[in-house]
């Protein structure tokens, strides 16, 4: 009975996780002022390269460096045209994720190579397998929802509280707010802009890489199918920047939120019948409407958070954000 | 600031929308290769994606089509004409028409649902060339019919295996992954047919069905394969969706499976029972052979007999090899059922059940006046009476039969 609860508390973190690796790194690329619309391109490489990598070398640590990598390239791509050429922010992302999609296709099934066989890949395998965290892991439902999972979940929450003391503490990450915030004011201080920007968009896209392959590794990586593993994840994930409101420490609470009424589609029903008296009417909403509800929720934060800064006079949305920085305007 | 974070959440919020809807595939590679036919017969065809695609729909009706013309002995790569990636709007439709009748095309298959209207009427105004829809309604007497196939009869077949599994197992709870379920007559059919192959063999079996609403999520897939397992207790996994997922939990949960679209054997090796599979290149290969035969295009329908719903006994449809997890009662029950259909004596959705018995090497059929029931106890088809396969054809199927449980 318990078990039920156990399960869908567990496939909620299964859910957000990828979805907390590609906010992570947008909002340290929109905090820098720039706003990537490619998420879901950026992620499509990522998962497609690192899994395919990860595979060869039979190891987890390629898997995560190549994936890093191969998305870091795609966020360089983006840089030089939005920083260096000064292409249009907006239709340079929705490049990248026609692209990028377009890449994974390619090299996933498109190649028509033997690919490895995931399955046959003990070593990475057994590094994506779920460990119990001792002591926390023994407690009832929760040890085994939040800290039996493996190291991959463990890894994009640290990258979350990294980045955002990151932000919030260091040097280089305030001088990272102050271009988001007024670029032109960050430059006067000496701020080297170009380096900043490219340094941060590209780890920024290394960390939704990670994510990409994370849901490769999550479902066994098959390229059967004509939809792409992210389908839309990364969507998913621009939305939730404005939902945690560019705090990555948000960010992790947001995504849960995500997960929960995405996975509550498939729960739903389990729930109800196990619990029927505090449930049961769960069985009667239609399973669009979970679908839907995280963005008729980011809709009403967004109309709180807005009503809320215009009253207070701050935002934690860059005010910079998606305008290209050109020296000589200044 | 606000005029740029409305456009920002307009735009997120109706990409979310448009790509989660319908995920795109553009895909490279798969060199045609080229007949050695001197016929100047051209071949046209629509799809909804690409020629290049590695898998999915529009990559079974296009390996279809070229089997057809390759057994034939036209050439691929000079007698096919192709649209790719049409949507299904009637404006661009008619213009794929008009490119593929300027390139002298003499048959032009539509292989999308939404094409229907823009084939009805390019059919009247091209009377010189043969049209013919895919899974849809409409034809005319002369020139333009729609084919498409009985998946439900292999369907079936895969229930056998299935049951006989179950009752191997000692699990009655067989589940089902469907991308949707009573909204459509293909997926609710799909789960009927399943079902009562299953339960002819098990009587006491259930099928749970669990239906994600939606096509192509793999996550969402995997999901609803894992609460199978874990909530209901399913022994053997069945699918109506995209992407093997399922079979990849049937695998890693120690349990049984049957796949859908190409064999998944590969994907699940110590899961998978066999996959019901379509056979595009038997009607493709009949349709061109019919065109290219007869002196006038207004005689294609006669000849053809009409509009296609080829099954079992056309090869149209069929099941992938059975491997070695399946039941020893199975192979022999199916050959059974398959020939019963094949002959035209018995189908699935009549008042006639058929009733497996036997040890394996001694499987027998019985068949047994059993009226067909929906799940809330109203009668579909009297006992004795004759099948009702037109519901599925003319898709107004819209329930579920006797021990289909909906889980979602």
């Amino acid at each position: 009975m318990i078990e039920v609860l156990t399960l869908f508390l567990f496939n909620i973190v299964i859910y957000s996780i990828p979805l907390l690796y590609a906010t992570c790194g947008e909002i340290i690329v929109e905090k820098s002022g720039s706003l990537n619309l490619g998420v879901e391109g950026t992620m499509a490489v990522g998962a497609v390269f690192g899994f395919l990598a990860g595979c060869r070398a039979d190891s987890l640590p390629v898997a995560l460096l190549v994936s890093f990598a191969a998305s870091a390239l795609v966020g360089a791509i983006f840089c030089i045209f939005t920083i260096s050429l000064q292409a249009n922010q907006n239709v340079t992302g929705l490049t990248i994720t026609t692209i990028g999609v377009a890449v994974y296709f390619f090299v996933g099934n498109g190649l028509g190579a033997n690919w490895p066989v995931y399955r046959d890949c003990t070593r990475l395998v057994a590094g994506v397998s779920d460990l119990n965290i001792p002591l926390l892991s023994k407690i009832p439902v929760i040890g085994k929802a939040f800290f039996s999972h493996n190291i991959l979940v463990y890894l994009a929450v640290i990258i979350a509280v990294l980045v955002w003391v990151y932000f919030e503490k260091t040097s280089f990450g305030l001088r990272l707010r102050a271009i988001g915030e007024n670029p032109g004011a960050a430059d006067s201080l000496g701020v080297n802009i170009v380096l900043y920007k490219y340094l941060h968009i590209m780890a920024g896209s290394g960390i939704m890489g990670i994510g990409g392959l994370y849901m490769g590794l999550n479902m066994g990586g098959t390229f059967e199918g004509s939809n792409c593993w992210i389908n839309g994840y990364g969507w998913i994930a621009i939305a939730l920047v404005i939902f945690a409101n560019w705090s990555t420490m948000h960010a992790i609470l947001g995504t849960f939120v995500f997960g929960f009424f995405n996975t509550l589609r498939i729960y739903n029903m389990p729930l109800a019948t196990t619990f029927p008296k505090t449930m049961g009417w769960l069985s009667s909403v239609p399973a669009q409407v979970f679908s839907a509800l995280p963005f008729i929720v980011t809709l009403l934060v967004l109309v709180i958070s807005s009503i809320k800064s215009r009253k207070s006079g701050r935002s934690n949305a860059p005010t910079a954000i998606g305008v290209n920085y050109y020296r000589e305007d200044r | 600031m606000k005029k740029l974070l409305s456009l920002i959440v307009a735009s997120v919020v109706m990409c979310a929308a448009l790509f989660t809807g319908c995920g795109t595939a553009a895909s490279e590679s798969n060199a045609e290769a080229g007949g050695a036919g001197a016929s100047d017969f051209i071949v046209g065809a629509i799809y909804i994606n690409s020629q290049n695609d590695n898998a999915g729909y529009t990559y079974a009706h296009h390996q279809g089509i070229v089997k057809a013309m390759e057994a034939l002995g036209l050439n691929t790569e000079t007698n096919l004409k192709i649209r790719d990636n049409v949507p299904e709007d009637d404006e661009q439709v008619r213009t794929a028409i008009e490119q593929l009748a300027g390139q002298g095309c003499d048959i032009i298959f539509g292989i999308s649902f939404g094409y229907i209207n823009a084939f009805a009427e390019a059919a009247e105004e091209y009377p010189d060339i043969v049209f013919c829809h895919a899974t849809g309604y409409l034809s005319n007497d002369r020139n333009f019919n729609n084919y498409f196939g009985r998946i439900y009869q292999a369907r079936y077949l895969a229930g056998i295996a299935a049951g006989y599994k179950s009752l191997e197992i000692g699990n009655n709870n067989i589940g089902y992954v469907s991308a949707w379920g009573t909204e459509y007559a293909e997926t609710c059919s799909g789960i009927n047919a399943f079902a009562l192959g299953a339960r002819a063999v098990n009587p006491d079996a259930v099928v749970h069905v669990n239906e994600i609403y939606t096509w192509g999520d793999q996550e969402l897939e995997r999901q609803a394969a894992e609460v199978l397992v874990s909530t209901y207790g399913c022994g053997v996994i069945a699918q109506h969706c995209d992407s093997a997922q399922p079979q990849i939990v049937a695998q890693e949960q120690g349990v049984y499976g049957c796949g859908y679209n190409s064999d998944m054997a590969s994907d699940a090796p110590d899961a998978h029972l066999t996959a019901p599979v379509w056979n595009w290149n038997v009607y493709y290969q009949l349709a061109i052979e019919t065109a290219m035969n007869e002196a006038s295009a207004a005689d294609f329908f006669t000849n053809i007999g009409g509009n296609y719903y080829g099954g079992l006994n056309e090869g149209m449809v069929d099941i992938s090899p059975l491997t070695d997890n399946n039941a020893p009662e199975a192979a022999e029950a199916i050959e059974l059922a398959r020939n019963l259909m094949v002959s035209g004596e018995w189908d699935v959705f009549s008042g006639t059940a058929l009733v497996f018995s036997g040890e394996a090497g001694s499987v027998t059929v019985e068949q047994v006046s059993q009226a067909l029931m929906d799940n809330e106890g109203n009668i579909i088809v009297d006992g004795g009476q004759g099948s009702v396969d037109d519901s599925v054809i003319q898709g107004s199927m819209n329930y579920y039969v006797d021990g289909v449980v909906a889980e979602s």
